[in-house]
């Protein structure tokens, strides 16, 4: 089986929730929707205090080119455009809509009627796709148009669908594949369509048997999609290496996928696309799964983005009593959130509740030299050697040593035998060098 | 015996010949250095802090031998004793400036500030500040991890262990301005030490409206702009929910910590407050009589002989 070639680890799987049914959770009595929930410029708001919304309504418009529009999940009134506390303490514009009954735009299909046929150009589709609102559903939401449109002098030439879903805990996309398979391979055909390519791989990481076996026996009839089940290793997930697993291809060092003609999707990004094209309905919810060990029913929840993370919590049973932490996304690449009343939104993927005996790191020890967090870098680089850089606050040599490829896996942090807090220098020396790069550029 | 004269003479030449050329060669490229950089670095305290924004201690004696005039040139570690020393040996006269020093502007003690959850990961002020808010309701504070202390190369800023804030010792203070470049919330401020080391500030630094700021500390600035109504001398505004005391405009009144309701303006090494007695008029002058600095009450121009004063007190005391 094939996987990627340089690094990586193995967590304990801790699937807990899945092959769980996808519930829907209730609306919440107010939905906060943060305008910035993608990458890039924050989105603007084109409501005022006091509007009348429903279901699907644009919001806020994309702020830029890399931005993404915002739409209502909601129907009801505007009551105020303000900032609200995220989920680690820090304050976002957001816009607060009481909720009153489920009102959607006419336009929008609702129907469980299977839309084969997309009878869009390429151009439409992309647009259509801007729309929605769309962003890569994986983490980083990285607008989805953009990564459709490549520059100039470039040539896509094999989407490949991200269905690793390799971070311990989570299940959302596992699930979303086992209920909606069909759905999901028009999403591919549309997407190849748009980026006017005849092949797509969907890489599904060992684990999942049973999704692998739906999705081969769902593509069977189509033509140029084929099903690529990969060896489990983390992070399997991460663009660059389910490129270099499925196609055996590297894309160098500050480059785009692009560069190597290929195109990333997640799984539930291109569940997305399906429903926007097909169905005209924007992004506005999406599957998130609440786990943990000693949480009462773990699951995979249907969830409106604006819905506090603590009624989706109380779906799943509520919050355990000898909680010690709970996290926005999986146990490696996941941050713990100081406020659990954050909305849901594209970016929340899962929600991992740790117990105390989890959840509090050993004591960080000397370096003992072992190499153990070098041989694991997915992307090549000295995890040590970074970290003691950005300690010594030394921005130029971490550049020099290809800090910005770091993709902030965790493999390093997770494999040191010294409990060494690598990552969170590494990260720190990242956001650093990332400034000092920014503001190189804008001189230039 | 042949070969050993032979040996001696061709040595000698050799000598001679490299004698010739390096004394023509180091004609040609002579560099000229000013012998005043030398007297200067050697005056100057050599803590190589990099506080008067030279790269260390003979990069600021080049930079002092190649200006024209003293201005905007000082060792904050060594003062105006040595910058008068400097100007001495340049023939140049030195202008006053006012001592300074390091002000935490954060009272989000433990009783003021309750944490609501626990960080767990490297213990770096500048990392808590890349990931989140803060162990606190309040995300513009002191986060408490001391990178500040860690950037004091005089031992002059230590941490609480009370109230988990930093404390800076006054007497050890050069004002050179690594804890500020260290702080991520840009917490501490260079302020003016001021007379006797007496000063008023805000110690806050949070925007957040009132009711949030409120809500996540006590002692929180709320921006309600009382104190900047009962400044007589418009040394205070309040932007984006927070006062700020622009310290060349102060004088020190200590009107305004009187009137803050949440107690976010700290005043410092003052005397305590004489009874209510003499509130109508008199408060303006009263904390002025009992100390020297009474002309500063006076115009602006007054102002540099009242900015020596202190220092030289402070060096007697020293």
């Amino acid at each position: 089986m094939k996987t990627f070639r340089i690094g990586g680890v193995h967590p304990e799987e801790n699937k807990l929730s899945a092959r769980r049914k996808i519930q829907v959770v209730p609306l919440p009595k107010q939905a906060i929707i943060p305008l910035s929930q993608h990458l890039g410029a924050p989105a603007v708001p084109v409501v005022e205090k006091g509007a009348e919304v429903k279901v699907g309504q644009l919001i806020a418009q994309a702020g830029g080119f890399v931005s993404a529009n915002v739409h209502s999940p909601v129907s009801g009134k505007v009551a105020k455009i303000d900032t609200a506390i995220d989920a680690w303490g820090m304050k976002m514009p957001a816009i607060f809509i009481d909720v009153e009954g489920d009102e959607w735009l006419p336009e929008i299909d609702r129907s469980e009627k299977l839309l084969t046929s997309c009878t869009y150009t390429p151009e439409e589709i992309v647009k259509k796709i801007a729309d929605a609102g769309i962003v890569g559903l994986g983490g980083a939401c990285f607008p989805t148009q953009v990564k459709l449109t490549p520059p100039p002098g470039k040539v896509a030439e094999v989407l490949i669908v991200n269905a690793v879903e390799c971070e311990p805990y989570l299940t959302c996309d596992h699930q979303l594949m086992l209920e909606h398979a069909e759905e999901i391979v028009i999403g591919v055909t549309i997407l190849m369509k748009a980026l006017k390519i005849q092949r797509a791989i969907i890489g599904i990481e060992s684990n999942k048997p049973d999704a692998i076996e739906l999705m081969q026996k769902t593509v069977s009839r189509q033509m140029g999609i084929e099903v690529q089940p990969l060896k489990l290793k983390y992070p399997q997930g991460g663009e660059k290496q389910l490129i270099d697993a499925c196609i055996g291809r590297q894309v160098p060092s500050g480059a785009l996928p692009i560069e190597v003609g290929a195109v990333v999707q997640n799984v539930a990004t291109v569940y997305a696309v399906y429903q926007a094209v097909q169905k005209n309905r924007p992004l506005i919810d999406r599957v998130i799964t609440v786990t943990g060990k000693s949480v009462n029913k773990p699951g995979n929840f249907l969830v409106r983005f604006g819905t506090p993370l603590n009624d989706v919590i109380a779906m799943a049973g509520g919050i355990p009593e000898n909680t010690g932490k709970i996290i926005a996304g999986g146990p490696m690449m996941g941050r713990a959130m100081s406020n659990t009343d954050m909305p849901a939104n594209k970016r929340i993927s899962g929600v991992l509740i740790m117990q105390e005996s989890e959840s509090t790191r050993p004591e960080p020890q000397n370096c003992i030299r072992c190499a153990k967090c070098v041989s694991v870098c997915p992307m090549g680089l000295e995890p040590y050697l970074l970290a003691r850089l950005a300690g010594k606050s030394m921005w130029d040599e971490m550049e020099k040593h290809n800090v910005m490829d770091c993709i902030e896996c965790g493999c390093c942090l997770f494999t040191c035998p010294s409990n060494r807090p690598l990552l969170d220098y590494i990260r720190m020396g990242k956001n650093k060098v990332g400034g000092i790069i920014r503001a190189r550029n804008m001189k230039k | 015996m042949n070969l050993i004269v032979v040996s001696l003479i061709t040595l000698g030449v050799i000598g001679c010949l490299a004698a010739v050329i390096l004394f023509f060669v180091a004609q040609k490229f002579k560099v000229y250095e000013d012998p005043r950089i030398d007297e200067v670095a050697a005056v100057l305290p050599g803590a190589n802090c990099g506080g008067c924004g030279f790269p260390g201690c003979r990069g600021f004696a080049e930079g002092c031998v190649k200006a024209e005039t003293m201005d905007g040139l000082l060792c904050p570690v060594g003062g105006a004793p040595t910058m008068e020393k400097v100007a001495s040996i340049l023939g140049r006269t030195v202008t006053a400036t006012d001592p300074m020093v390091a002000v935490v502007r954060c009272n989000g003690t433990c009783a003021n500030r309750p944490r609501n959850n626990r960080y767990d990961g490297a213990p770096s002020c500048q990392i808590v500040a890349n990931l989140y808010g803060g162990e606190t309701g309040c995300s513009f504070g002191c986060l408490g991890y001391g990178d500040c202390v860690a950037a004091c190369q005089f031992g002059a800023i230590k941490i609480n262990p009370d109230t988990l804030l930093p404390e800076v010792d006054d007497e050890k203070c050069t004002a050179c301005g690594a804890c500020v470049k260290a702080c991520p919330k840009n917490v501490i401020e260079l302020r003016k030490k001021g007379p006797k080391s007496r000063r008023i500030f805000v110690s806050c630094v949070n925007k957040d409206k009132g009711a949030m700021a409120r809500k996540a500390c006590t002692a929180a600035c709320i921006g309600c702009g009382k104190c900047a109504k009962e400044c007589p001398f418009g040394a205070i505004t309040v932007e984006n929910n927070l006062a700020y005391i622009d310290f060349t405009k102060c004088r020190l009144c200590r009107k305004c910590v009187a009137v803050c309701p949440t107690g976010a303006i700290h005043e410092l090494n003052f005397p305590p407050r004489a009874p209510q007695a003499p509130k109508p008029e008199a408060p303006k002058t009263e904390p002025v009589k009992a100390e020297a600095p009474k002309p500063e009450m006076a115009q602006a121009e007054v102002k540099t002989e009242v900015n020596t004063t202190p220092e030289k007190t402070n060096n007697q005391q020293a």
